[in-house]
């Protein structure tokens, strides 16, 4: 910060510590202070807003924030000064706005869990929706769950090695116009509606096999298309990364580029690298639209083969219950149940594979302690 | 072991930019030569081209010739990196592999260019070459810890060990103790000097005591002016040129008065 001012901060008259002796013996509260006000304020608080009958969760958390904030920053400014005073206000927004941005992850995940667990368990884990009428009390995800793995699996295995490979020549090869065509592509590919990917295979599909040819395969496609350059802009930062002295350095061993490449650079930037693949994963697992135009609406199949025939997949299957809520009787209950835990499976796939990300960079990181 | 370098007519360029200007020098075999002058000067360039390392460098690009021996290693069929593997180099900063134990940094020559070593083989090695770093006693009962776990100063020995594992010919060292405490300097260049019984070793320095005690040839490297390429002023036996330099802006540098 005072780096870029222009007068140096010694000399500045602002309420930076200066050492005259009053502000060496400003006194500071104590440490328990702070967590003892702000429950404090919530209890006060809580206790005005149901004496009047007002009582609500978020209107109770922005009052109690509210109130905190300014009754820490006059207590301070008391009795530890204004600079004291200020680190305080600010810490306590920082802390506010952390709150802000998990209230909805919280929320989100809670109303999953508790919906979700209402049909969550292997039955629903194991049995596909053949056979089940819409008023029938069964029916479960595995249809959707096998079309989910190949399709994203096989997405995986088409944009990887396309886009880590993009990403190593654009850091390690590539110079002057055809690099640069290559970086803006990929930043226009990163802005492709997901619909729109969708299309294209669709078009392409009906240009090589004709009209009505739906297949896992396409959906994968599609997929790709999206996954591309969210994989070469992650593994492209991940490798820039890598100090250039490590690829000296193999250089003056007489280690050729490309084993430089191999051994030294990518184990260097592993753990990186696929962190950013889980998450160009996790983008795509969620994607409906354009599975819904490639892969199709397999109701009931299941079907674990990419190259052939309807596929359906969580996202998918997510959609056509939820489109199925409105059915009278207890078939749109049991069809909002499906959705709700069939969105739990979705999200516990997602936390396994960032889970695993998290096991593979502990393997391959670099080892820097004792 | 151990080459002859024999360098004629050299210029470097970055770019348009002539960075060192008509160099021409031997350097000699089973000795310690050193480099000194002003920053910027084109002593780390200059010693690049050496083993070919500008080529990193997309901009970089020599004239003149270079000979290992009696093999012009600028010629036609001539691979950069089996020049490199002639010819070998230790950085300013120690730049050990993060993904590799210490172990596995000595013979790093070997597995990056998947030579398949026996256990026993791999282990002489590194026995060999980390004794002759100085560093064996220091590191031997944690062999297989990160190398990046070391001190700076056992770490640029780790470097150098890593270098002398593949058994070059010649070794460039570009200041290779300017991030090191009194003591890790002193151990490498005792190393040096042992070093120099079986390679040809070259190192660019800032310290002119430390030319004076390691090197046995000296060179002095100027530029005329900011922007000016550099050029090679005078090279002589490191003790002619510390007492009874021939040029005037060597004896300048040397005493400490500058322009
Ligand atoms: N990668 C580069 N691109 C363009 N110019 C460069 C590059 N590296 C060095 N130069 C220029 O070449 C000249 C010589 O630089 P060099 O690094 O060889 O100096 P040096 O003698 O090693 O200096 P020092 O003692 O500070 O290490 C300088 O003018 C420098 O600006
Ligand atoms: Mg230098």
């Amino acid at each position: 910060m005072t780096t870029t001012t222009t007068t140096p901060s010694t000399g500045s008259s602002g309420d930076g510590p200066r050492l005259s002796s009053s502000s060496l013996l400003t006194g500071s509260l104590p440490r328990s202070f702070a967590p003892l006000l702000l429950a404090g304020t919530a209890v006060v608080v809580g206790g005005a807003l149901f004496a009047l009958g007002l009582f609500h969760l978020v209107s109770f958390a922005v009052l109690t924030a509210g109130v905190y904030l300014i009754a820490i920053t006059v207590a301070s400014r008391a009795v530890e000064g204004g600079r004291k005073a200020k680190d305080r206000l600010v810490t306590g927004v920082v802390y506010c706005c952390f709150g802000l941005a998990m209230a909805p992850l919280i929320s989100l995940l809670w109303t999953v869990l508790v919906n979700g667990l209402k049909r969550f368990d292997g039955y629903f884990l194991t049995v596909s929706m053949n056979g089940v009428i819409p008023s029938m009390d069964a029916g479960g995800v595995y249809h959707a769950i096998v079309g989910t793995l190949v399709i994203t699996g096989v997405a995986a295995l088409i944009s990887i090695p396309i886009g880590l490979l993009a990403a190593i020549y654009l850091v390690e090869y590539g110079k002057g116009r055809l690099k640069q065509a290559i970086t803006f592509f990929v930043d226009v590919m990163t802005g492709i509606p997901s619909i729109v990917a969708g299309l294209f295979v669709v078009a392409l599909w009906i240009m090589i096999f004709g009209p009505g040819n739906t297949s896992g395969l396409a959906g994968a496609i599609s997929l790709s298309v999206l996954m591309i350059p969210v994989v070469v802009r992650s593994s492209e930062e991940m490798l820039r990364l890598v100090p250039n002295e490590l690829r000296e350095a193999s250089y003056a061993l007489g280690v050729p580029k490309w084993l430089t490449i191999v051994k030294v650079v990518l184990p260097t930037a592993i753990a990186g690298i696929t962190t950013g693949i889980m998450l160009a994963l996790a983008r795509v697992i969620g994607e409906t639209a354009p599975l819904i135009l490639t892969a199709g609406i397999a109701s009931t199949r299941i079907n674990a083969n990419p190259f052939e025939g309807q596929m359906m997949s969580l996202p998918v299957f997510i959609y056509q219950q939820v489109r199925a809520m409105g059915s009278s009787g207890d078939a749109g209950i049991y069809a909002e149940e499906r959705a709700w835990a069939a969105a739990l499976t979705l999200i516990l796939i997602v936390m396994l594979l960032f889970f695993a990300a998290r096991l593979i960079s502990r393997l391959f990181a670099p080892k820097l302690g004792r | 072991m151990a080459k002859r370098i024999d360098v004629s007519g050299l210029h470097v360029y970055y770019g348009d930019f002539l960075a060192v200007e008509d160099v021409s020098m031997t350097i000699e075999p089973r000795s310690v030569t050193a480099f000194i002058g002003s920053s910027g000067c084109g002593k780390s360039t200059f010693l690049r081209t050496l083993n070919r390392m500008h080529e990193v460098n997309p901009n970089a690009r020599v004239e003149g010739k270079v000979m290992l021996d009696d093999l012009d290693i600028y010629g036609p069929d001539v691979d950069p990196v089996a020049v490199r593997r002639e010819i070998g180099m230790v950085f300013q900063r120690a730049n050990p592999f993060p993904t590799m134990s210490i172990y596995d940094n000595v013979i790093a020559g070997a597995k990056l260019n998947n030579q398949r070593l026996s256990k026993r083989e791999a282990d002489e090695i590194v026995e060999r070459s980390l004794r002759g770093a100085n560093l064996w006693e220091e590191v031997k009962d944690r062999l297989h810890k990160p190398g990046a776990g070391l001190s700076g100063g056992q770490q640029q020995r780790l470097c150098i060990a890593r270098a002398t594992a593949v058994e070059p010919e010649v070794l460039l060292m570009d200041e290779p103790c300017s991030a090191l405490d009194p003591i890790s300097t002193l151990a490498i260049e005792d190393l040096i000097a042992n070093l120099k019984e079986n390679y040809t070793i070259v190192i660019v320095t800032h310290n002119m005591q430390q030319a004076a005690r390691v090197s046995d040839r000296t060179a002095f490297f100027n530029l005329a002016g900011t922007g000016k390429p550099g050029r090679l002023i005078e090279m002589g036996d490191t003790n002619r040129i510390f007492t009874k330099p021939e040029k005037k802006e060597t004896e300048n540098y040397i005493t400490g008065r500058f322009g």
